[in-house]
């Protein structure tokens, strides 16, 4: 389960952590805009280290590894995929300009899960779920969707007693062929989803006999304010974004090999 | 034979569940694992069937390292019926889901019907054979997860926190049932609160706690001791209370069987009468 643990908020303090929900949102997609207009290898390089001192700023290296450690499999499925179609499609290219090639979308896959993993590991459910809440977004769905994040764990938790208590009825997970493996997992599903149908009837009743929704209009203790640091870092996102459309435009951005074949002559 | 050598174990989360434990069970013998939430009880039995494998020290089983077998294989001898039945029931009825591990274990038809049935019989469910496990109470759930282990005949098993979610009569069943597979041979570990349960099947009692064995020895001994049962965050059984109200009238501490207290009771009353 370590790699929900990339994803999971840490509660401490940093100037990360205090950012609002809302700025650290306009950055995350601003960053996922940038990552999706640039396919060269070099902005998407840029867009991963400048992200690594904000993990360091927010001392969440060591949960920022367990996410990254766990999208390798998917990065190399994804540099596998664009290696083989860019082999068949652009197969006139030379090999080093599809290795950029492979290699920058593999990159961009790791920037987006990269960002994704920041803005969860910093910000705590109950925040997000105010940001939405000013935003307009209506209460029920604010709850829904805090309940939905902080239930994550739960679930792992129980996940893995369940496949524990089905190996002790003799189930082998890891043994079979493909379709046999999927087989195998029935028996860890269906426990899983009937127990998440019940809780959530559960917790329904519970709900209401705590008297949830009794009042038309619910008031917060605590209330968001964009700061100064919010501010910059809305503006930061802005620049960064105009810029990179621009650039994309207006200026050639040269590939890596090229770059090392002019220095190199 | 369970032979447990310095058993350290921290999960990945870097809990230390258990910090050295020193354990041995022999065969047909009927050990209760007793001691307060979070004492390493649950984690110490998960090793007895290699789910979980140790950090250090090591547990053998049948003098097999628990290491160097897969769970299925371990299964076959030691079954772990866990606390909670729906973390395991999945099956569309009550029949599939007892024949699950025995399809597992690649047992041919007719022994997995044969074992079925033996398990239904056992444990009273041969009216809900066609039912779903997920229609059925929460005791009766209880006791198909039993079925679904028991159907297997493994020579030693581990009982999680049966006695939960049981009403009285269950209970009572439950005891006649433990007790007899014991007096069939096989081994009984089971891990519980429920003092009084044990009390009246009078096993031997391990008493755990923060990751360690306090102490181990005969119910009747163990149950008695007023420290030892409160330093496990547990309770005297009622009868033990109640002869320790009358420990100034000359009366045994040692005595947690109703039964036998009954005895004791009425001699000191014929006794009285006889003298007067």
């Amino acid at each position: 389960m370590s790699v929900f643990d990339g994803f999971k908020f840490r509660s401490t303090s940093s100037p990360i952590h205090k950012l609002d929900p809302r700025a650290k949102f306009i950055y995350v997609c601003a960053l996922f805009a940038v990552a999706i207009i640039f396919n060269n290898i070099i902005p998407l390089l840029v867009l991963f280290l400048i992200q690594i001192p904000i993990v360091f700023r927010a001392k969440v290296q060591k949960e920022w590894m367990r996410s990254m450690k766990g999208s390798v499999v998917f990065a190399i499925m994804i540099f596998v995929v664009n290696l083989l179609s860019l082999h068949f499609y652009a197969g006139h290219e030379p090999l080093i300009y599809i290795l950029e090639r492979s290699s920058a979308m593999t990159i961009r896959f790791i920037v987006l899960v990269q960002s994704f993993s920041i803005f969860f590991l910093t910000t705590s459910p109950d925040i997000l779920s105010l940001a939405l809440e000013q935003s307009g977004v209506p209460y029920e769905l604010c709850f829904a969707f805090t309940t939905a994040i902080r239930f994550v764990p739960v679930l792992a938790e129980e996940a893995q007693t369940i496949m524990d208590a089905q190996k002790a009825r003799g189930l082998e997970i890891e043994s079979g062929n493909f379709f046999r493996r999927i087989r195998n997992y029935i028996p860890i599903l269906i426990p899983l989803i009937v127990n998440a149908i019940r809780r959530s009837l559960e917790l329904a009743e519970t709900m209401e006999s705590r008297a949830w929704g009794a009042c038309e209009k619910r008031t917060n203790l605590y209330m968001l304010k964009i700061k100064r640091n919010d501010l910059l870092l809305i503006i930061f996102s802005l620049v960064l974004l105009t810029v990179s459309i621009y650039v994309s435009i207006h200026v050639y951005i040269p590939s890596l090999a090229s770059l090392l074949y002019t220095a190199t002559v | 034979m369970i032979i447990v050598e310095n058993l350290y174990f921290t999960y990945p989360n870097g809990v230390k569940a258990l910090l050295g434990v020193n354990l041995k069970i022999e065969d047909g013998e009927f050990v209760a694992i007793m001691g307060q939430n979070g004492a390493g009880k649950t984690t110490l039995v998960k090793h007895m069937n290699g789910l979980l494998k140790p950090t250090r020290g090591r547990v053998l089983v049948d003098g097999v390292d628990t290491r160097r077998v897969s769970v299925a294989w371990l299964a076959r001898k030691v079954g772990l019926v866990f606390q909670n039945p729906d973390h395991q029931l999945f099956s569309e009825t009550v029949e599939e889901e007892i024949s699950f591990a025995l399809k597992n274990f690649g047992y041919d038809r007719k022994t997995i019907k044969r074992r079925v049935e033996w398990a239904l019989k056992m444990l009273d469910l041969e009216r809900y054979r066609k039912v779903s496990p997920f229609m059925l109470s929460g005791g009766e759930r209880k006791r198909v997860a039993l079925a679904s282990v028991l159907a297997w005949d493994p020579k030693i098993i581990i009982l999680d926190e049966p006695t939960i979610g049981q009403d009285y009569m269950q209970k009572e069943k439950l005891r006649q049932f433990i007790l007899q597979l014991n007096q069939q041979g096989k081994t009984i570990i089971v891990v519980t609160h429920d003092v009084e349960f044990i009390a009246e099947c009078n096993p031997r009692i391990i008493l755990m706690k923060q990751g360690r064995i306090m102490v181990s020895g005969k119910a009747e001994e163990i149950l008695t001791n007023e420290d030892l049962v409160k330093e496990a965050s547990i309770t005297l059984p009622e009868i033990a209370k109640l002869f320790k109200c009358l420990e100034g009238y000359g009366f045994p501490l040692n005595v947690i069987d109703a039964y036998k207290a009954a005895e004791i009771i009425y001699e000191r009353l014929r006794s009285r009468n006889e003298r007067i």
